[in-house]
């Protein structure tokens, strides 16, 4: 669905991603995890058009995303989720719903609204809240049920679980999990949080230093003692 | 009876105030500009106005064309030059705008000349008079106050209730989230600067109904529409009207009772007292500000 292949990205002289190669399936949880700049966050931000890459391909479903304005990657059906700050945090929790809704083209309907304050029950009750206030489970909630609402075929998702409770980071990847199996979602998770990513995850691909070291499936990579020793940290 | 004369032409004056400083917030909230050219763009499209005017065409008509002429003038003036400007530092686009009042100056004096003509105001500007008194507001003066208002309204209405008005929120507040969400911020640019620069060709007819117009009859209005502009907090659109009421009767009150030689250094100490004790403007959300 999703295939890179050798795809590098600098900022000036300094190489943040190295060649990088390898594919996300559809209907698959792809988790993509490395250390603090491995080149986690770069090679989101390169392959939804906010960064451009030096060389290498990027297509989705055969769409060469290499050149692709950000603001088209909605219509395509990838939705990349930002780390941490993504909520507006200025808008009110639906407004910022409606956003996400609006991003694939045409009105939003309200049974789309419906959809996701079924799936975070919290959001429905917030609904006329305004972002700001809302504690960071609930923002996480709010950009992941937003760029839901665009009914993406692939979630870009960059660490997800950062700065939440565990117990947060469990609801939030259990509810991915379930997308993926109900609607044949595609996830591309970005974690540093590498026990919990792969405990979700299918496929697993590990970046030091913004090279790929490994790309396997997500059990034999949480079995293989060496690579989490090396690169994961548990 | 001097009191409620004096506070009923401040309404006035805060009026067209307000839509100034209406037109400068639109932009300041979207694109953190501080827009100079702002009084000669609505000198250039009410100048364009008095032209249809002299050669026969209504005070609508030439309303009407100088508001849809301040439209075109705004896009093209984003996506021409602000556009192209190197972003990286946030001065450049501001010398810009200041580059453009000089520019639209020079041109205005070589294509409108630069004399004093008169220009006509839609209805009549004499006070209206109840049982034998005249109060210090006529027609033409509640016809200002009702453009400002409806115009306000429109804006909240667009803002509020819209979904190009919640992408233009949204890419004013943060624009690669916004792009994130398939938002094309490029295009909400040049349509806040272009209805920016309709509410300012609005208040530049407002201003210039019933009095004379040159290249420069704009200029003092910068001074208290940007004054406005921080009362109301410089992000709100509400803030910006509530800010221009706020100054207009404040500097109506000086010039009534201390003297109008006074009004210009009144706005200067109300800007001042502003700045040291409320900063963030009297309406605004956002807790830090750079101005």
């Amino acid at each position: 669905m999703l295939e890179l292949h050798e795809l590098s990205t600098s900022y000036g002289p300094v190489k943040a991603l190295r060649e990088v190669s390898f594919t996300a399936r559809e209907g698959a949880i792809t988790a993509v995890l490395g250390a603090n700049g491995a080149g986690k966050t770069t090679l989101l931000r390169t392959i939804s058009g906010l960064l451009r890459p030096t060389s290498g391909t990027a297509t989705f479903d055969g769409t060469d995303l290499v050149g692709t304005a950000p603001e088209k990657m909605p219509r395509l059906g990838l939705s990349h989720v930002p780390e941490g700050r993504g909520v507006i945090t200025e808008l009110t929790v639906e407004e910022n719903l409606r956003l996400g809704g609006l991003g694939r083209g045409g009105k939003v309907r309200g049974d789309d609204l419906q959809r996701i304050f079924d799936l975070f029950p919290v959001l429905g009750e917030r609904r006329t809240a305004v972002a700001h206030v809302l504690s960071g489970g609930e923002r996480q909630m709010l950009v992941v049920g937003r760029a839901l609402m665009a009914r993406p075929r692939m979630l870009l998702l960059d660490e997800p679980s950062l700065g939440l409770a565990p117990r947060v980071v469990a609801q939030i990847f259990a509810l991915l999990r379930d997308l993926v199996a109900r609607e044949g979602l595609a996830v591309l998770l970005v974690e540093q949080n590498a026990r919990s990513a792969l405990s979700i995850a299918d496929h697993g691909v590990v970046l030091n230093l913004g090279a790929v070291v490994a790309d396997q499936d997500a059990a034999s990579l949480a079995a293989d003692d060496t690579l989490r020793h090396a690169y994961l940290g548990f | 009876m001097q009191l409620l004369n004096t506070l009923l032409s401040g309404l006035t004056l805060g009026a067209v105030y307000a839509a100034f400083a209406l037109a400068l917030v639109l932009i300041w909230r979207s694109t953190r500009i501080v827009n100079f050219a702002q009084a000669p763009m609505a000198m250039v499209t009410t100048l364009l106005a008095l032209e249809l005017i002299d050669a026969g065409y209504s005070y609508w008509v030439a309303g009407a064309v100088a508001l849809f002429a301040g439209l075109v003038l705004g896009a093209a003036v984003e996506f021409l030059l602000i556009r192209r400007v190197d972003q990286s530092s946030e001065i450049n686009p501001v010398i810009l705008t200041l580059g453009l009042f000089v520019a639209l100056h020079a041109a205005a004096a070589i294509i409108f000349s630069s004399q004093f003509r008169s220009f006509p105001a839609p209805f009549s500007i004499r006070g209206l008079e109840v049982g034998g008194t005249t109060f210090g507001i006529g027609p033409a003066d509640l016809f200002a106050i009702g453009a400002v208002v409806v115009t306000m309204g429109l804006l909240v209405l667009l803002f509020r209730f819209t979904d190009v008005g919640l992408k233009m929120r949204a890419s004013a507040f943060n624009q690669e989230v916004a792009k994130l969400l398939g938002v094309r911020v490029g295009s909400m640019l040049t349509l806040g600067w272009a209805l920016a620069a309709v509410v300012g060709s609005l208040s530049g007819l407002l201003i210039a109904g019933g009095g004379l117009v040159h290249p420069g009859y704009m200029d003092p209005v910068v001074v208290y529409g940007f004054v406005a502009a921080v009362l109301g907090g410089l992000d709100s659109p509400v803030g910006a009207v509530v800010g221009g009421l706020v100054l207009g009767l404040s500097l109506s009150l000086v010039s009534g009772y201390v003297g109008s030689q006074l009004v210009p250094l009144a706005a200067l100490v109300i800007l001042m007292l502003l700045l040291t004790l409320k900063p963030a403007g009297l309406f605004s959300q956002a807790q830090a500000r750079r101005v």
